[in-house]
């Protein structure tokens, strides 16, 4: 019989692979259009709130789509979405939203405490701890970097 | 009898004179439309969980399986079984709710193959009459093995789907004029070092080779002597794989098919096909079968295939070991 490293050849050679001028474009656009989205947020905010902060109307715009993304996971629409676009769809803040609001809802038959509480982070806990530890990081270069 | 080191031979035949299966509704749209015994209305089927969801679809194609033989609890020897899901839960559940013994098996997607042979030795001893059960259901499976159900992922390529779906078969010695286990062989476990979660085909290709290589080899049969070799839940990028590794030993199979591949249309995006326990029993009680009685088909060697993992083994840098049994099927012509 074929060993085991002949197998591995054959199989890297011979698996479909992603159709990258299929899925790129895709998750271009619908990344694209999301980031439109909360574009237009930005403009809408601030032109109702014109006393409003740059940085304060950014963080408005955060919290809307994270409620969005939140809403269509909710609304068991966003996972569809996910499937066709991909990278696309799981960049942005939305899919970031999906990647919590998904394993609460997915776990909540465990219970409040054991389910949605306990594995609401099961998929999104690394990109926190990786995004806090480097942030920490960062600060700390930064700091140092101010004092000389 | 033994024929060579591995092939059983059964002194007195088991037959299968009742089967029952179910599916889901995007099952029940695939290539074997014409041939749906039960479907589900949707995935929950009323249940408050998925988990419960598949527990019912066993406890329904058991007792269905009763009522067809027109028999009592009291007449079945056992329940043999087992699904995907972590210490076999669906299948305990299911089998709480009938008043016979039971028998749990894990050997993933093999587990079909498995309880067949179980049943087929047992029956060759005191036992006059088993039930053969296994499902499986997408959202348990998916939510174990893969990601919440909601989540925004793209399936690989080189994925397959979980089929929701379930099959028992009763297996009694009596004689009747019905399919029966002629002949058997009991897989080992083949790791050609893949650690690919995602590409089940490649993982279990191998060990459908042994298996089948194994039988040609010391029962002095060809492919021809059958109507259908059929494998469990190769996909067909496994199938093509075991093609391709047959070929390689000077054995041409173009009757070679696959209960992952015959399940799903090609329309449907079920990527390379079905998978699971569910899978094999599915096809083979709702599909196969009725081949067997139509007369379409007398003979074949149906080979279930599984992967051994865990949702953690691949994570701690383990290959996947799989494993495939083959039964061999026939009908007196």
């Amino acid at each position: 019989m074929i060993n085991s490293k002949e197998y591995a050849e054959y199989v890297s050679t011979h698996t479909q692979k992603s159709c990258e001028w299929k899925t790129l474009p895709i998750a271009f656009v619908v990344g694209g259009l999301i980031c439109c989205i909360g574009q237009a947020f930005a403009d809408l905010y601030t032109y109702l709130l014109p006393t409003w902060e740059k940085a304060d109307i950014g963080a408005l715009v955060s919290m809307t789509m994270i409620f969005l993304g939140g809403f269509f996971t909710g609304l068991g629409l966003y996972d569809k979405l996910g499937a066709v676009a991909g990278a696309g769809s799981i960049i942005p803040i939305t899919g970031f939203a999906n990647s919590i609001v998904s394993p609460a809802m997915e776990f909540r038959k465990e219970g409040i405490i054991f389910g949605t509480m306990a594995k609401m982070f099961v998929v999104a806990g690394p990109i926190i701890v990786s995004g806090v530890t480097s942030s920490a990081i960062v600060g700390i270069v930064y700091y140092i970097v101010g004092k000389v | 009898m033994r024929i060579g080191k591995y092939i059983y031979e059964l002194d007195n035949k088991i037959y299968m004179p009742y089967v029952s299966s179910i599916c889901g509704t995007y099952e029940a749209a695939g290539n074997l439309r014409e041939f749906v015994d039960n479907v589900m209305e949707d995935d929950l089927w009323g249940c408050m969980t998925h988990e419960m969801a598949e527990i019912k679809m066993q406890k329904h194609i058991i007792s269905q399986c009763l009522e067809r033989a027109k028999i009592g609890e009291s007449e079945v020897d056992c329940i043999i079984g087992g699904d995907l899901i972590n210490q076999i839960v669906p299948t305990s559940y299911s089998a709480r709710e009938f008043e016979i013994p039971f028998l749990g098996l894990y050997n993933a997607c093999s587990t079909f193959g498995e309880a067949m042979i179980v049943g087929a030795n047992m029956l060759s001893n005191h036992q006059n009459r088993v039930i053969c059960v296994t499902s499986s259901h997408y959202a348990t499976a998916e939510r174990q093995y893969r990601f919440p159900l909601e989540l925004g992922t793209q399936p690989t390529p080189s994925m397959q789907w979980t089929v929701t779906g379930a099959g028992c078969v009763l297996l009694d010695k009596n004689p009747s004029n019905s399919p029966y286990i002629a002949r058997y062989v009991i897989g080992r476990i083949v790791d050609l070092q893949c650690s690919d979660a995602n590409n089940m085909g490649a993982v279990m290709a191998p060990a459908a080779f042994d298996t089948i290589y194994k039988y040609f080899k010391e029962s002095g049969e060809s492919p021809d002597d059958f109507d259908m070799i059929l494998t469990g839940d190769l996909g067909r990028f496994g199938m093509d794989t075991l093609h391709y590794l047959l070929l390689q030993a000077d054995i041409d199979v173009p009757n070679l098919n696959d209960c992952g591949c015959l399940v799903y249309s090609k329309e449907q995006k079920a990527v390379q096909g079905g998978s699971g326990a569910g899978c094999s029993s599915l096809v083979f009680c709702e599909y196969i079968y009725k081949l067997f009685e139509s007369g379409d088909i007398k003979r074949i060697l149906f080979v279930p295939t599984g992967a051994l993992l865990s949702k953690d083994s691949p994570l701690q840098g383990e290959s996947i070991p799989a494993i495939a049994h083959a039964v061999v099927i026939e009908k007196q012509r």
